[in-house]
């Protein structure tokens, strides 16, 4: 089937078999291979992106079900370390990434969790985390970058 | 002044947190642009004769290149001769290299499986969907055999998983029980404790291309090791090296789990060549929960006899490895778990012993920590044991019995020979930094009320050893060009560890040329043939100390090179690693750069090339204390705090020890309260899936408490020690001393890892009823 989804403000339209996730989509048909396939249960968060704003694990959503959608990537989010979100500029701050695997499906739902809870408490980030999966971490500094990035954005 | 020991952050992370990097299935290089994929067909079954393979639907379905049995392998070198053997008592981690003999390991399973995931056939496809369809349509018929799970089933010997071999144990060594050792203890406490098996869980799972062109095989892998990998293909291949190239793009984590190319990885490569096409490979999770090798899973016997006043006079620590299958590494780790037998204690009488078996369960290798993490489980464990038996305080039980500071280098009855440390300043940083005394009386308070929610503090005192083969060395290559950049090659790869950073800042801090303009390059054979790569916590005071090494080389041709360009004598030139401006003495106005140094330094350039190694190991320490409540109507345990002390000598990176040491307690922690691999008596797999393995997330870890402490080694130049492994190595038993510390006064004196809801809560009725 053919789907467009507007990925990152441009669009991408392909010819799919209809059982298409959309993190193969994104990976494999607009050739942006930052979301990452961690899992094939929907437990580890490292395919999250935004769908309309809201993030989703783009593993457990159908590309056809994005058609005529907007989604967001980690590509999407800055041009280059110059625009940097607040929350990629507060990750390499607080040293909020080793490997880097989990990184862009944890930036995401970080980048979310901030739009819908400009001030969270840092039993809220954990909570709100919960989803995305870090081996290198320990969730220590991912926490303290996403409580970072909250206060540089309240300050402003 | 230096930039070594400053909080540097990150400089390869942009990359990571725009375009997410470039890890194997993310690689759209020209050799892989009609690369097919492949996909295993693995045994459902845990034991069991193959009586037939299939194939003949499958290769009719759509889309499907070719589908390829054990019967296709035609094309391989002979296996290597019988009786390898282990390798010897004391060495290092090396290549997961199976034993060899009987205990051969095929790539695909020819007559027999032996596992739950071992791979039968593989399918090539043009693309994954349809590669999963067909392989649904190879058809295996198998002849089910008895399934030895356990290792008490292993030790049974009623079902032999390797018909060649005489029995299931793979190796067996160690020091048989010493009559009258414990005689003269006034107490003696025996107990059989589990150290589960665990799941490594890199966040990226096992991944390969692999492509034949023009008579060179490109192979590229997340693995640890680039250079490991290439000897093994060759070997495995008959090729020569020099006709393999091996490539580690961005690596999603290993934890031991990734060192060199295993099975999988080898029948990926060995397809492309086969069937001349370009291949690729990355893992589901579901697949990697059962094909990756798994981590830990030995059984324990403990004794520990000493004094009614708290003085420990014997340790014997019996161990058996559940080597899983095939006897890889997992023949190999018992070694480091007697090595470090003796911990941090100064005991007159220690003996270990191990033996390993296989079973019809994934094969183990090294997980973070590697053995290590095992000995320490089991000593530390001991020693609240014995301490709960005089009723001592575990800490003052510690204090008593910790090598004292003066007593370096100290010769461990276990074998190896401390390098230094201080132990009993350690332990008392972390009571002094948690408020031990006043959480000992909270304690009481909550006992006295009867309170539900009990509190528990948990102590280990630990010493690692790192760099265990210090003398297989490193790699390191400088190379200062005529624009006054530089280059680093390194052998060591890492997967996470920061050395694009690290090595910068050595550089830097040698050179004078700004990190920013120094290139770090790792995991590509055809650049850096020769390496070992990253695990055992090795990668800094090997790795590192040879870039310092080839530094040092690299400023004594310029300091000559610069001294012609002066006209004066070369004594009389100084660097300013401040500036990076070479000068004479004594007149800081007339200066050269590096690029005026290196463009005049003659058809070779400025470039330095040195094989570090060290003599002996490095053995880091610490002290950790886990706060952990206990709810006793429900018998879940929740770590509120974690105060540690990891002193793994002069830290050159303080961001990147830190987030080691973050790591390695959440992986601890996980160990001690969350995960177990798990398999029913049938030898199936109970966590296949992440919905069923229970990884440790965000919302069940408290922040950590990191007290600094760094006590040099004398055996490398940066006085640096290993600290990748350490936060895991004293995590685990503190949270799980901490989680029976919390019902000690109910009458528990043990509870097996992990230590979930349901054990904590038999445990506490057990010994209501007791």
């Amino acid at each position: 089937m053919e789907v467009t989804v507007t990925v990152n403000g441009s669009q991408v339209a392909a010819d799919v078999a209809d059982r298409t996730l959309l993190v193969h989509f994104l990976r494999e048909r607009a050739n942006l291979t930052a979301t990452k396939v961690g899992c094939d249960t929907s437990s580890c968060g490292a395919c999250t992106v935004l769908l309309d704003g809201q993030s989703v694990k783009s593993c457990t959503v159908l590309a056809a079900q994005a058609d005529g959608r907007s989604v967001t990537t980690v590509e999407g989010l800055a041009a280059g370390p110059d625009e940097f979100h607040a929350v990629q500029r507060a990750f390499q701050a607080e040293h909020g990434l080793q490997c880097g695997f989990c990184t862009p499906g944890m930036v995401m739902a970080a980048v979310s969790l901030l739009n819908e809870n400009a001030a969270p408490t840092e039993e809220e980030v954990r909570s709100g985390l919960e989803g995305n999966l870090c081996r290198c971490t320990g969730y220590h500094n991912i926490v303290r970058a996403v409580l970072a990035a909250a206060a540089e954005r309240v300050a402003q | 002044m230096s930039i070594l020991g400053t909080r540097v952050v990150r400089t390869e992370d942009p990359r990571l947190l725009t375009v997410g990097g470039t890890y194997v299935d993310d690689l759209r290089v020209p050799e892989l642009s009609a690369a097919a994929r492949v996909t295993f067909v693995r045994s459902p079954i845990a034991h069991a004769l193959i009586t037939g393979i299939d194939v003949e639907e499958a290769r009719q379905a759509p889309g499907v290149v070719a589908v390829l049995t054990a019967a296709d392998i035609d094309d391989l070198a002979p296996p290597p001769p019988p009786g390898e053997g282990p390798p010897a008592d004391g060495g290092g981690e090396a290549a997961p290299l199976p034993l060899g003999g009987p205990w051969m390991e095929p790539l695909l399973a020819v007559d027999r499986v032996r596992f739950v995931g071992e791979p039968v056939a593989i399918v090539v496809c043009e693309d994954s969907y349809s590669g999963a369809d067909a392989a649904e349509l190879v058809s295996v018929d198998y002849e089910p055999l008895p399934a030895v799970v356990t290792i008490e089933d292993a030790l049974a010997n009623e079902t032999r998983l390797f018909p060649d071999a005489d029995s299931n144990v793979a190796v067996e060594s160690g020091a048989p029980a010493e009559a009258g050792a414990f005689a003269d203890c006034e107490v003696v406490v025996e107990r059989t404790i589990m150290n589960q098996r665990l799941a490594p869980l890199p966040m990226e799972g096992r991944a390969v291309a692999a492509c034949w062109a023009d008579g060179k095989l490109t192979v590229w892998v997340s693995t640890q090791n680039a250079q490991i990998s290439r000897f093994i293909l060759a070997g495995v291949f008959g090729l020569d090296p020099a006709s393999i190239r091996v490539v580690a793009p961005d690596v999603g984590g290993g934890f031991g789990a990734k060192i060199g190319i295993d099975r999988d990885g080898l029948i990926v490569a060995w397809a492309a060549k086969h069937i001349g096409r370009a291949l690729r490979w990355a893992e589901t999770r579901s697949e990697n929960l059962v094909g990756m090798t798994h981590g830990r899973d030995q059984r324990h016997v403990i004794k520990i006899g000493g004094t009614r006043d708290g003085r420990i006079e014997a340790y014997r620590l019996d161990v058996v490895q559940n080597a899983g299958a095939f006897p890889r590494m997992g023949g190999f780790l018992p070694f480091l778990t007697k090595l470090m037998a003796a911990g941090p204690y100064d005991i007159k009488h220690v003996e270990a012993a191990s033996r390993e078996v296989v079973t019809n369960t994934t094969p183990i290798n090294a997980y973070r920590g590697a053995g290590r993490p095992e000995a320490t489980a089991a000593i530390e464990r001991a020693v609240d044991l014995f301490a709960a038996e005089i009723g001592m305080d575990p800490a003052e039980v510690r204090r008593t019995n910790l090598v004292t500071a003066d007593r370096f280098p100290y010769q461990s009855p276990s074998g190896p020979v401390y390098d230094s440390g201080d132990y009993v300043s350690a332990l008392d940083k972390v009571l002094a930094g948690a408020g031990y005394q006043e959480l000992r009386a909270e304690q009481a308070r909550r006992r006295e009320r009867g309170d539900t929610v009990q509190l528990g503090l948990g102590l280990s005192s630990y010493v690692e050893i790192t760099a265990a083969d210090a003398n297989g060395g490193e790699t390191g290559r400088l190379d200062v060009h005529g624009d006054g950049t530089a280059t680093v090659y390194t052998g060591s790869s890492a997967h996470g560890q920061g050395h694009h950073t690290t090595w910068a800042m050595l550089v830097e801090s040698e050179l004078g040329i700004p990190m920013a303009d120094v290139t770090v390059i790792h995991g590509d054979t055809d650049l850096i043939p020769m390496g070992v790569g990253t695990y055992a916590s090795r990668s800094l005071q090997l790795g590192g100390v040879a870039v310092q090494r080839a530094a040092g080389e690299v400023k004594d041709q310029a300091r000559s090179v610069a001294a012609a360009m002066m006209e004066a004598s070369e004594a009389d030139l100084e660097l300013d690693t401040d500036s990076g401006l070479w000068h004479v003495r004594g007149d800081p106005a007339t200066s050269k750069t590096w690029a005026d140094v290196a463009t005049h330094a003659g058809p070779d350039g400025l470039t330095a090339s040195v094989n570090y190694t060290e003599g002996q190991p490095t053995f880091p320490f610490g002290a950790h204390l886990a706060v952990v409540e206990v709810d006793t109507d429900t018998g879940k345990a929740r770590l509120v705090r974690h105060v540690t002390v990891d002193d793994a000598g002069t830290i050159v990176s303080p961001v990147q020890a830190e987030g080691q040491r973050h790591g390695g307690i959440a992986q601890g922690v996980a160990q001690a309260l969350l995960e177990e691999v798990v398999y029913d008596s049938q030898g199936n797999p109970q966590t296949g899936t992440l919905a069923d393995y229970a990884a440790i997330s965000a919302a069940e870890l408290p922040s950590f408490e990191l007290l600094t402490s760094e006590t040099p080694t004398a055996i490398n130049p940066l006085g640096a020690k290993g600290i990748g492994e350490a936060g895991t190595i004293g995590a685990t038993p503190a949270v799980q001393n901490g989680v029976i510390d919390a019902v000690t006064h109910l009458g528990v004196r043990h509870i097996d890892m992990p230590a979930t809801p349901v054990r904590v809560w038999a445990a506490i009725s057990e010994a209501r009823e007791g």
